[in-house]
């Protein structure tokens, strides 16, 4: 446990997702099985602990330590797990017994009663060292954030060998923990291990974003054109297992599986295939905001009420297999016909088919981007975030190859904004003032903080804003740098930016979707930037916001 | 005799009445007695100053040959008079030249610690224990969260990080004196036999270190390094230096912090460390306890720092204790620890 907990260590200072990648692929290197298979489970999350309370915690220190020192030691540190594993008194000063194993731990954790709790917890913390016994306490506290998802370990355990990520995704939902056939297939001893799991995860395929000047090479002619839809893609499987017994299951784009969110998305699902399309919520027949979608999302427990009030669907772009028939190597033209006959063979059914948008050259699909309310997407075009384009003869490829598929979104919402605050970034940037918190000005005169950008400007630019930033600090907080920003003196930005969503986090009451940078307004005072009730009005649909669900939204 | 009379604290620093000089003062004085060469220690300007030969040394190094009317340097165990008062240097154990100043007058033994650390470090001499009624002793890490790990451990972090990414930079952060020469020395003690480039504002505190015969290996000067020279090597700069334009010569570059600091999460993630190393030259929190136990001192003065927790614990252990909330020292460490706020000058001046 101790080397794994160095490796979360580790983890939780990297800020390079190739960085991560190798510092897990060199402790699956360097541990052996069945330790690592543990590991790997704990970062995608397929432990189940019995989770400890906080006040069970400082109990046990309380019986440990003197309560004034307690006391100013937490008030220093500031995060009670983190305290206690460096106030935890190693028993007979320091710690020589050996540290118990991840697996010993989990077996611990899931065999054990409620009442055993407090004497296993301390045995096991008497016998880590601080690093072990700080990611025990963030574990069993349910508080680890390591800035890992289960497909960076799952890349790290291709990078072991010759795999792909999408070939251990394939194999990962026969599989359990510790994964050992899984690491002996990755590192080339042994077999690719076998899955019963009749409905399994498909790579999905993905499509490269189309610059202005790749049309000139392509010919309409070739392509199918559909909506896309602003939702969460994702991949609905039913299958009938070894006992007849039929599985269904929804996987998110990465191959997470995310069918307990939606339950009543699987029990509808009526017929044995894969399909690939957008998850989305209707209510009579019209496709709500993602701003909607995001509300149940937030939400921990799915409730009759949750799913009565956000019903889900899925608009389906595509048919991966049909009652067991692989289609995946046929033209998108084929599977798009077989699709369609599949829906018409299941009317009323909780999917539907995401329409073709009809064109003959491009001017014409620009013109339906543009408007899709007047181009076949009617009352749903708001949650249309631009076209998709398909080549008529494409088959079905996992990952992002570029050609046969693109997308081309809507232009994005811009706004001026006024530069607050600035943050120094990681790595190459760790010497550059490179995250950029902006506000716009609210009815009092003051400015509001409406989003944070990282990204979007050149590196020239970025050097620009950097002499900006040192030059014109008017306040230090650690990393952090607040800037002048009055109404004669600042930086403006023009903020590009996806949609926006209401949110109680943010005191402007709103929060922006994929921010970056679009310009530097040099030329403009910041007095001229722009307000707060602009960005009311782009929010518009204000019975969103009036609803209790929303307001509870994060 | 109270000890008081012997010495106390006034805003300039401690001061001894009896044989009218100060320790450590933080603002010029007539007769100052000086522990180490650490900035918040010893400082320009002083009629006399009486040190190891390392510390005057250092404060020459870094002030200029006339940083004060007089010097005289006074070896480790020897005792002087100064107008009575009995007064002998011991090893402290924090850098090069540091030490505990021990005085002594009708009977009375007082003990100022300055910064201090037991345990081993092949940069300077090891802290010794010396005998006294009382002890003053600073607590920069006087909390029990504060446990220092193994240095080699600590160093082995750092070198398993070269070789997982050899082609970029590890750029560590070290105060330019005592800290950047132990990290030095740190890697080649686990093996790390390549050249190691230091900061320009480091250079002659090296060289200094190396010339009294202390093993650094190779050290170059980073700005004559060329960047494919700088792939997998070690860089060993001042902690601000890591913010400022002059990082950014170094190609995707793992950031390093070699402080006592770095036990602190929330401290290491504020300043964007990707590679924290808990390497101290001050004591922990069991360290302390242990040095304050050596002494066998009845009464504790606690200059600066955690005083709170340190005067609680020798409280509970049945010492007379007292917080002196003394202000001044602990820059340094705060320059380690906290912002590049410290230097607040033009920060496009390059190395
Ligand atoms: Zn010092
Ligand atoms: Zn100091």
């Amino acid at each position: 446990m101790n080397r794994f907990a160095a490796l979360l260590d580790r983890l939780a200072y990297e800020p390079r997702r190739n960085g991560k990648i190798r510092l897990i692929a060199d402790y699956f290197r360097h541990e052996p099985d069945p330790e690592r298979g543990w590991a790997l489970a704990a970062m995608t999350g397929a432990l189940t602990f019995r989770h400890a309370k906080a006040g069970l915690i400082r109990e046990l220190i309380a019986e440990r330590t003197d309560p004034v020192l307690f006391a100013l030691s937490y008030d220093y540190v500031g995060d009670l797990s983190e305290t206690v594993a460096l106030m935890w008194p190693a028993p007979h000063g320091r710690n020589d017994m050996a540290a118990p194993p991840l697996s010993v731990i989990v077996d611990a954790f899931s065999t054990m009663g409620r009442s055993e709790l407090p004497a296993v917890l301390a045995s096991l913390l008497d016998r880590l060292d601080e690093t072990g016994r700080w990611a025990l306490l963030k574990l069993i506290t349910g508080s680890l954030r390591i800035g890992v998802s289960a497909r960076l370990a799952k890349t790290a355990v291709a990078s072991l060998g010759t795999l792909t990520p999408d070939e251990v995704e394939l194999v990962w939902p026969g599989l359990a923990p510790p994964y050992e056939e899984l690491f002996a297939w990755a590192e080339g001893r042994g077999e690719r291990p076998q899955t019963d799991d009749p409905a399994p995860f498909r790579p999905v395929m993905l499509a490269h974003a189309i610059e202005d000047a790749d049309f000139a090479a392509l010919d309409p002619a070739d392509f199918r054109a559909e909506w896309k839809w602003d939702g969460i893609r994702v991949q609905a499987v039913r299958a009938a297992g070894a006992d007849g017994r039929h599985v269904t299951r929804l996987y998110s784009r990465t191959g997470e599986d995310i069918s307990p969110a939606f339950p009543d998305l699987a029990e509808a699902l009526g017929f044995d295939g894969a399909l690939d399309g957008e998850l989305l919520i209707l209510r009579e027949g019209r496709v709500q905001s993602f701003n909607v979608l995001q509300q149940r999302l937030n939400r921990k427990a799915v409730s009759p009420k949750l799913i009565a009030e956000f019903p889900a669907h899925i608009r389906a772009y595509d048919l991966l297999i049909e009652a067991g028939e692989d289609l995946r190597d046929l033209p998108f033209t084929t599977r798009r016909a077989r699709l369609e006959a599949l829906a018409a063979a299941h009317p009323g059914m909780r999917f539907d088919l995401s329409p073709l948008v009809p064109f003959a050259s491009w001017e014409e699909l620009a013109a339906a981007r543009a408007d899709p309310a007047s181009h076949g997407a009617g009352a749903d075009a708001e949650a249309v975030e631009g076209v998709m384009l398909k080549r008529a003869d494409s088959p079905y490829l996992p990952g992002r190859p570029k050609g046969p598929w693109w997308k081309w979104k809507r232009d994005p919402h811009t706004v001026d904004a006024v530069l607050m605050y600035a943050q120094r970034g990681h790595g190459k940037r760790s010497s550059f003032y490179s995250d950029y918190t902006f506000g716009v000005w609210a009815p009092d005169g003051e400015l509001v903080p409406v989003g944070k950008a990282y990204f979007g400007f050149t590196d020239a630019e970025l050097a620009e804003i950097d002499r900006f930033v040192r030059r014109n600090t008017v306040n230090r907080f650690g990393p952090v740098r607040e800037v002048t920003h009055t109404p004669e003196e600042g930086l403006v930005m023009e903020v590009a930016f996806e949609g926006l969503a209401r949110s109680t986090r943010h005191r402007s009451g709103l929060a922006m979707r994929f921010p970056r940078i679009a310009r530097l307004r040099w030329d403009k005072p910041p007095g001229e930037a722009d307000r707060l009730e602009t960005l009311e009005r782009m929010l518009g649909a204000p019975e969103d916001a009036s609803r209790p669900a929303a307001r509870r939204a994060r | 005799m109270r000890p008081e009379e012997l010495l106390h604290s006034t805003p300039q620093g401690l001061y001894s009445p009896v044989g009218d000089f100060h320790v450590d003062p933080t603002r010029p004085v007539k007769r100052a007695i000086v522990t180490h060469g650490h900035s918040d220690h010893a400082r320009a300007g002083h009629g006399a100053v009486l040190a190891t030969r390392e510390t005057l040394d250092i404060m020459a190094i870094r002030y200029g040959d006339d940083f004060a009317g007089s010097t005289q340097a006074l070896p480790y165990g020897e005792r002087i008079e100064v107008n009575g008062v009995g007064v002998t240097l011991h090893p402290a154990g924090h850098i090069l030249g540091s030490a505990q100043v021990a005085l002594d007058y009708k009977g009375c033994r007082i003990v100022v610690s300055g910064d201090y650390k037991p345990g081993t470090d092949p940069t300077c001499a090891p802290f010794e224990p010396v005998a006294c009624d009382v002890f003053i002793s600073e607590a920069t890490f006087g909390l029990p969260v504060f446990r220092h790990p193994d240095p080699a451990e600590e160093t082995r972090k750092l070198l398993d990080s070269l070789a997982l990414f050899p082609e970029r930079a590890h750029l560590v952060g070290a105060y330019a004196l005592g800290k950047a020469q132990r990290v030095i020395a740190l890697a080649r003690a686990g093996g790390h036999e390549r050249p190691i480039y230091v900061h320009g504002a480091m250079e002659r505190l090296t060289a200094y270190y190396a010339a009294q015969g202390i093993a650094l290996g190779e050290v170059r000067l980073a700005r004559e390094a060329k960047p494919a020279d700088l792939a997998g090597a070690i860089i060993v700069c001042p902690p601000s230096a890591m913010t400022d334009l002059w990082a950014r010569k170094f190609p995707d570059p793992v950031t390093a912090f070699a402080s006592g600091w770095m036990r602190i999460r929330a401290r290491a993630r504020q300043h964007g460390v990707e590679l924290p190393l808990i390497i101290s030259d001050h004591a922990d929190w069991d360290d302390l306890q242990d040095a304050v136990l050596a002494t066998g001192c009845s009464e504790l003065w606690v200059t600066h720092g955690q005083e709170d927790a340190l005067v609680h614990w020798a409280l509970l252990a049945g010492l007379r204790a007292r917080p002196l909330h003394m202000v001044g020292y602990g820059e340094e460490e705060a320059e380690t620890g906290a912002d590049v706020a410290v230097e607040p000058s033009a920060p496009e001046r390059l190395v």
